[in-house]
């Protein structure tokens, strides 16, 4: 067995692990299932409600991904625009560190307020929560492109956006990728959260709803979902960040002597 | 507009020359004006109190097709005047022209490279190589067409030229530093540049490696006739390859010494142990000792 199989198979024990401990501690401690339901219920629960469940993941998923895109698309372009340019860099900053620290949970009422509750409020809170991370990766990888590099371009007689173009935005991919999978994850976190907040649809009110009434299995089976959902884009993109970055990883099992 | 006629004229993309591996070599007419001249060029980093003069005012002139090394103590501004011969930075006092005229007006096609490989490595070392027809003109215009045959071919010729055929496939990080260097070198004369601009470029191998580089560098040389300027720190590296050095002194730099170096070229890389040229080293040598006490 092979070093990288060999921790595939721990990791998946891990997993497994940790659902046996809770259903064996939950049985000999005798929790309630009101308070804390065993894995083995909950997915009895999650199997048995699926149905109903399906239209809600439907309406998180897109809430997250539109989300995401725009922020990638609003991320993507500040980071740019201030990672080919140090005045803006300087100029910029300071007002997007502010943004950045407030806690997000914050600007679900105010969206609320603007755009009544359901999807929008989902969608932009799950934008404005992935921004930052991909734009300060994007600002960075741009921000550290090697001088010699730009000497060699710029006596060619290149432009900026030759320059930003043929090594700029390469260079910074592997950054990008770095930032995707951190804001996919935030992502995620700001829909379920204005859905939990301001929504009679999605995970998250599914999850709210539940524990008002006490269906304590079925909000354990929403955060179930709400995690492979997670897994899912993460390795996703993971994947994708391999196939196209794959050079800046450099790993040995390619590598021709 | 007037600039293009004459570039454009004398390098058109040359198809496939094949058998013959040297891609584009042109004839060098006589050409009245000089390839560099520096008049009265000073740099100074800085204003007021904080002021660094990086070069006092120096008058330089390299006529076309010549071969010239600047040595000197590190800090004395060999550098700058690069930076200067390839239109980074502009002189704080004095002209500089390329070509007879200003450096701004690229009338001259550069090539750089620096003691760094500085190869993309998320390309192999065909496209790295490569890339400078993909920016300069008239290159440019035809590089989707050609990119995968006339100036793929021009690059595996260039690539023949130096012995690395066979890694045109590889990726930057499966080479070695000579190698590399060797790439860099293609990059840099890949679009048959007027002037050639080294910063020190064999800075980092070791002597093995670099006496086998310079001989490539003259081969390639010889075989091109750009302008060339080269700056070393290395007098063996200058004596070797050089039709000219000269010495600069400590900062703030200006020019102190100018000699030919009358060898004929082709050099064998022997000559570096006769006694001719140990006796000329060891002038200049002597020279940069006096300067930096």
């Amino acid at each position: 067995m092979t070093e990288a199989n060999r921790i595939r198979m721990m990791s998946f024990s891990l997993i497994i692990g940790f659902f046996l401990l809770w259903e064996v501690l939950c049985i000999v401690l005798n929790v309630s299932d009101l308070v804390l339901p065993r894995p083995s219920e909950i997915i009895v629960t999650l199997w048995t409600r699926f149905p109903v469940l399906w239209p809600h993941i439907l309406q998180t998923l897109y809430s997250t991904l539109t989300g995401f895109v725009l922020g990638v698309i609003i991320g993507v372009s500040i980071g740019v625009l201030i990672g080919t340019s140090r005045v803006a860099y300087g100029v910029a900053y300071p007002l997007l560190v502010g943004f950045s620290s407030i806690p997000k949970v914050a600007v679900v009422p105010i969206f609320v307020l603007w755009f009544g509750s359901g999807t929008t409020p989902a969608i932009l809170t799950a934008m404005v929560i992935c921004v930052f991370p991909i734009v300060v990766n994007i600002a960075t990888g741009l921000a550290t492109t090697e001088p010699d590099l730009e000497d060699v371009l710029k006596t060619l007689g290149a432009s900026k956006k030759e320059i930003l173009w043929n090594v700029g935005l390469p260079r910074t991919m592997p950054y990008f990728f770095a930032s995707l999978k951190v804001a996919i994850t935030l992502s995620f976190v700001g829909a379920v959260l204005s859905e939990t907040v301001a929504s009679n649809r999605g995970i998250g009110n599914v999850m709210m709803t539940a524990s008002s009434n006490f269906q304590v299995s079925l909000v354990f089976a929403g955060l179930i979902v709400l995690a492979l959902m997670g897994v899912a884009l993460y390795a996703f993109f993971s994947f994708l960040e391999s196939r196209v970055t794959g050079w800046a990883t450099r790993g040995n099992d390619i590598a021709i002597t | 507009m007037n600039m293009t006629s004459d570039i454009s004229a004398k390098a058109m993309p040359t198809p496939a020359p094949q058998p013959a591996p040297q891609p584009a070599s042109r004839s060098n007419p006589v050409h009245p004006r000089p390839a560099i001249e520096l008049q009265d060029a000073s740099v100074v980093f800085g204003s007021g109190d904080k002021a660094v003069t990086a070069l006092s005012p120096t008058t330089l002139k390299m006529e076309r097709g010549d071969f010239l090394a600047l040595v000197g103590p590190s800090g004395c501004g060999k550098s700058t005047i690069l930076r200067l011969a390839s239109n980074l930075i502009q002189p704080s006092s004095g002209n500089v022209l390329l070509g007879g005229r200003e450096a701004a007006a690229k009338e001259l096609r550069i090539g750089m490279a620096f003691q760094n490989p500085t190869m993309l490595p998320w390309l192999t070392i065909e496209k790295n190589v490569m890339l400078p027809l993909k920016i300069v003109e008239p290159f440019k215009r035809t590089f989707q067409r050609d990119r995968k045959g006339a100036y793929r071919d021009r690059v595996h010729a260039l690539l023949e030229q130096v012995g690395l055929k066979d890694f045109a496939g590889h990726f930057p990080w499966q080479l070695s530093g000579g190698m590399l260097q060797r790439a860099n070198l293609c990059r840099a004369l890949i679009h048959d540049p007027d002037l050639l601009l080294l910063d020190e470029p064999f800075g980092a191998l070791d002597q093995f490696t670099r006496e086998e580089l310079w001989q490539i560098l003259q081969d390639l040389y010889l075989d091109r006739k750009p302008t060339v300027l080269l700056v070393t720190h290395d007098l063996r590296e200058a004596g070797f390859l050089a039709r000219r050095i000269c010495v600069m002194s400590a900062r703030p730099g200006r020019i102190i010494s100018d000699k030919a170096v009358t060898m004929p070229q082709p050099r064998d890389i022997g000559v570096i142990y006769s006694p001719d040229f140990v006796e000329m080293t060891q002038g200049l040598r002597e020279l940069i000792a006096q300067i930096r006490k």
